[in-house]
């Protein structure tokens, strides 16, 4: 009976990828103990996070492609019109109108267009693979840029960055053009010096201090020379589990969430970092096969942004921190503390599951 | 066909969609290998760099102020001292308002309006100090009163500091001088010399007297601890201790006794004392009246009390001793006659004859003695005893400037003595030259005139009359005059006195020498100038009197002392050495205003002598040393 429960249970999920998941989440707890100093009560309260995702991660895994398809749409109004609501009646915090509040809980509605954007395009192009013009990325790119210019104005630059990479990369998988990307790209640059000014300063001192973080050692280059200096001490094995100063002694910034990638270098070590890029690549080459094998052009698009945009996120995070990328304040996936990022990823793997277990049943 | 089409661009979207996949995979890659890259730069190739800025945010040196050494005189009484206690501190920065938070400490602990100011002084200073004192020397009751509101005050604590004090006050101010704060410009003085790590710790700093010529002993060397802190600062542990190394006590040559007995001599007059011990040059007393409390500056003075130090017209912060330059009157007699003997001018038999008055060839200007009607018949030893104006007037002339100034020179007029604390000026022994050089004037007959009774351009600092009469006591071999006996090391024996070498001899004729002493010895015997102060004296004591003008008198008037405003009055001058023939001590005093010397100044130095060579206690001073001892018992 237990057995059979127990079959039941693990029949959706992908065990290759599920692993590759739990080590990162075992990871996260250990290093979360040592950031937060010991404290427990973090630990356990990401040990729920992690349960949450879990459950939402397997009941996505659970759902027939159709359903994910089907999704797509209401998904996407929806978190187009809570993203409005926002921005006509949103709760200001830190300076960012980002939150809504619904009576019982306060929603952050660039989360659910995390998952709503890869969703949305992926519908519009398998609709429109018979024949793909011109139009279509135009057409996408809008589904795209609205929501992102809502983010945008927020305003939350990490956000918007990324769920721009996650659309980008839906259009990149479905055949965009060199010569368009290419045109774009030329267009950005040149466009630059508009939107430089339009920048909030914060974000314009962070774009800056990126260059040269020592500038403004004791203001906003603070967090980025604290987080060089503990993953620079860490050295190549690290000071040891519980043992950086950094952490420890309050020196690094945001511990637990943006920063937690430095607590990780400063205790493991060089050595630990890679085993940690090792991880995060093993998920992503899962990630990659699951795309190859997907059945559908929808689910193909959906699993490599799911996968790209994971990647994304690593890679913003830890360039953040070791001060290749400006501060834009993005967690490091599956790390970092907090509920909704991690429930956010877990749906994203669990549609990955469903297109992988789904594939045989639906018919080429 | 249209399947056909339709299977093919299928086939077709399926490669190129496994392109795009591999070309991600390949961008994923990157990345990634850009990431690898730059953690190998920072965790491998720069490790070191980045182990030494944790290290640096980790670890604090705390500094330890060491213990200030402490003041002694040459018996072991001890003039300057530290004593433990707690002081109310406030730092600003962590305070909203200071004012509220004044006024409600007020309520625990009690704070005067000289608190207030004092503490207002050092915010306005921008001292960047962690935290001002509001309040020092807390009693017991206060500093348990607070410590249990503490909690409503955050940013003031109670501290235990040590303290600085003068139990002498008033007594030797000048000579020990005093610490204060230590403000931006002894900072500057500090980083200029390369020492403002050993006063990391330090709040004060030597201001004047020997505080601050053997600042740098008496401080001792700053220790450390290296501490680690958190990013707020705070303390985590102490790692590692370097104890501070307590600053030298310095033993003084002073004799406290002495001192308090020449300054109890002065009474109500103001004036300069400085006993030298003519063997060695070691300064036995350094009297300089009034003097001021030195306790007031150690926590920062406050304005309405400098205010009234220094605006006082009693100068009580003027270190008459070095700073105060007089003319010398009838004491420069002594040398005038010695270079009149040098040089041949006079001899030891010839006369002059003295009307009351000196002319110069070609001129009816009358140049006075200060006896009407003149001493008669009057040789070297007679014009020295009696302090003959006219026999002097005539020698200068004889003699001429230059001569004199080449003389006099050699007894350390016009230079300073080089007496080992700041602020010593040197006198004026005029020349030709000089008075060309600062006036572009010639120099006339009539100057050297006045010059040979130590009037006119002369001046003089109770230093250097002391001193010169240090070196005639000792037949012309001169030592440095210094108030350094040796260091005493804390906790351990005193370091041996270093042997003193004399600074010159002169090399003056021995029957010169002894013909001034013994004329020197009659001014102090009946028929002399200060006769009344030898009088019954078992020793012989060579003294000279003068008198320096303060206002000029014209030449048809006559100076009469009741008729002379109390400050215009003359200053009163008495130089002398004891006893004659062995001389153990020699002195200058300066007594302002003290009209006569032999009347003022003169049984000030009796007093002196009676104590160092007999140990003899003036009676008022013993009374009060018994009912001192009566207390005590």
């Amino acid at each position: 009976m237990i057995k059979r429960l127990w079959k039941r249970f693990l029949a959706p999920l992908d065990l290759v990828l599920l692993a590759g998941l739990g080590l990162l989440v075992l990871g996260s707890l250990t290093v979360l103990y040592s950031a937060s100093d010991g404290n427990w009560m973090l630990v356990g309260k990401q040990f729920v996070n992690v349960l949450v995702a879990l459950a939402a991660m397997w009941l996505v895994a659970n759902m027939p492609l159709h359903y994910l398809l089907r999704s797509a749409v209401p998904i996407y109004v929806l978190g187009l019109v809570l993203l409005v609501c926002v921005a006509l009646f949103g709760e200001v915090s830190h300076g960012a109108r980002r939150w809504l509040h619904l009576g019982v809980a306060t929603i952050q509605p660039s989360e659910l267009m995390k998952i709503a954007i890869p969703l949305m395009m992926a519908w519009y192009f398998e609709k429109n693979e018979a024949a793909l013009s011109l139009k279509n990325y135009l057409v996408a790119s809008v589904l795209l840029l609205v929501p992102i210019a809502l983010i945008f104005r927020q305003p939350d630059l990490g956000t918007a960055i990324l769920i721009g990479a996650s659309g980008f990369y839906v259009l990149f998988l479905a055949g965009l053009s060199w010569r368009v990307m290419i045109g774009l790209a030329v267009m950005a640059a040149a466009s630059a010096p508009f939107v430089w000014p339009r920048l909030h300063d914060y974000q314009r001192h962070r774009i800056l201090m990126l260059f040269d973080p020592a500038q403004d050692a004791l203001g906003k280059g603070y967090h980025t020379i604290q987080g060089m200096i503990a993953v620079g001490s860490g050295g190549f094995l690290g000071k040891g589990y519980m043992n950086g100063s950094q952490t420890h002694l309050d020196f690094l910034p945001e511990r637990t969430t943006d920063f937690i990638f430095a607590v990780y270098s400063e205790e493991f070590g060089f050595v630990g970092a890679l085993v940690l890029l090792g991880l995060y690549l093993f998920v992503i080459a899962r990630g990659f096969m699951i795309t190859a094998e997907a059945s559908t052009y929808f689910t193909r698009l959906l699993a490599g942004s799911i996968t790209l945009t994971f990647f994304t996120y690593a890679f913003v995070n830890m360039g953040m921190v070791t001060g290749i990328l400006p501060v834009v304040g993005v967690p490091l996936p599956l790390i970092s503390y907090g509920g909704t990022s991690m429930l956010t990823l877990a749906l994203g793997f669990g549609m990955l599951m469903s297109i992988h277990t789904h594939k045989q049943l639906v018919k080429t | 066909m249209n399947r056909r089409t339709e299977l093919r661009n299928h086939q077709r979207e399926i490669y190129l969609f496994r392109l795009r996949l591999v070309m991600s995979l390949g961008f994923v890659l990157l990345l990634m290998m850009i990431l690898l890259g730059r953690l190998f730069y920072l965790q491998v190739v720069r490790q070191s760099d980045f182990r030494t800025m944790a290290e640096s945010n980790r670890i604090k040196p705390m500094p330890i102020a060491p213990n200030r050494g402490q003041i002694l005189d040459r018996n072991g009484v001890v003039l300057a001292r530290n004593y433990s206690g707690y002081t109310l501190e406030i730092a600003p920065s962590k305070v909203a308002n200071l004012e509220a938070t004044i006024n409600e400490l007020a309520g625990l602990v009690s704070i005067t309006p000289k608190d207030r100011r004092i503490f207002k002084k050092l915010l306005a200073e921008g001292h960047d100090y962690a935290s001002l004192p509001i309040r020092s020397r807390l009693t017991d009751d206060e500093a348990a009163r607070f410590a249990a509101q503490q909690y409503r005050f955050p940013g003031v604590e109670i501290k235990a500091r040590l303290f600085r004090e003068y139990p002498f006050r008033e007594s030797a101010s000048h000579l020990i001088g005093y610490i204060g704060r230590i403000n931006e410009q002894d900072m500057q003085n500090l980083e200029e010399e390369g020492l403002e790590d050993n006063y990391a710790g330090s709040d004060y700093i030597g201001k004047g007297g020997v505080e601050l010529s053997y600042e740098k002993e008496l401080h001792g060397t700053t220790g450390f601890e290296q501490v680690e802190v958190d990013a707020g600062g705070r303390g985590v542990r102490t790692l590692s201790r370097t104890a501070p190394v307590p600053g030298d006590n310095l033993v003084l040559t002073l004799d406290a006794k002495l001192q308090e007995i020449a300054e109890q001599a002065f009474g109500s007059y103001r004036g300069a004392l400085v006993a030298i011990d003519p063997n060695n040059g070691e300064v036995l007393a350094f009297v300089s009246k009034p003097g001021y409390d030195p306790n007031l500056f150690v926590d920062g003075i406050d304005s309405e009390t400098w205010d009234e130090l220094s605006n006082s017209p009693d100068v009580p912060l003027n270190n008459r001793i070095l700073r105060g330059q007089y003319p010398a009157g009838s004491t420069i007699k002594p040398f005038m006659a010695l270079a009149g003997l040098h040089y041949g001018t006079r001899t030891p038999e010839q006369t002059i004859r003295d009307p009351g008055y000196y002319m110069l060839a070609g001129s009816s200007h009358h140049y006075r003695d200060w006896k009407t009607g003149g001493h008669g018949s009057v040789n070297l030893f007679r014009a020295i005893q009696q302090s003959c104006d006219t026999y002097f007037y005539g020698l200068a002339t004889e003699m001429g400037i230059n001569k004199m100034h080449d003389f006099l020179s050699k007894f350390g007029f016009g230079s300073r003595s080089g007496i080992d604390i700041e602020g010593e000026t040197g006198g004026l022994l005029p020349s030709e030259q000089w008075k060309e050089a600062r006036y572009h004037q010639k120099w006339y007959a009539g100057d050297t005139v006045s010059a040979g009774i130590g009037q006119g351009y002369v001046l003089v600092t109770p230093m250097q009359l002391a001193n010169a009469a240090a070196i005639l006591a000792n037949d012309g071999v001169g030592y440095r005059p210094h108030l350094l006996r040796q260091f005493q090391p804390n906790g351990k024996p005193a370091l041996p006195v270093p042997p003193v070498q004399p600074a010159f001899d002169l090399h003056l004729d021995p029957d010169d020498v002894e013909l001034v002493k013994s004329a020197m010895v009659s001014v102090t015997k009946p028929g002399g100038t200060a006769a009344w102060a030898g009088a019954g004296a078992p020793y012989d004591i060579a003294g000279k009197t003068g008198t320096a003008q303060v206002i000029g008198i014209k030449q048809n008037e006559k100076y009469i002392e009741s008729q002379v405003d109390e400050r215009n009055r003359d200053h009163a001058w008495f130089i002398a050495f004891a006893p004659a023939d062995k001389p153990r001590i020699a002195l200058a005093v300066l007594v302002e205003n003290g009209g006569h010397g032999g009347v003022t100044a003169a049984p000030i130095a009796r007093k002196v002598f009676d104590y160092y060579l007999l140990n003899k206690v003036p009676q008022p001073l013993r009374a009060q040393a018994e009912k001192n001892g009566a207390e005590n018992d």
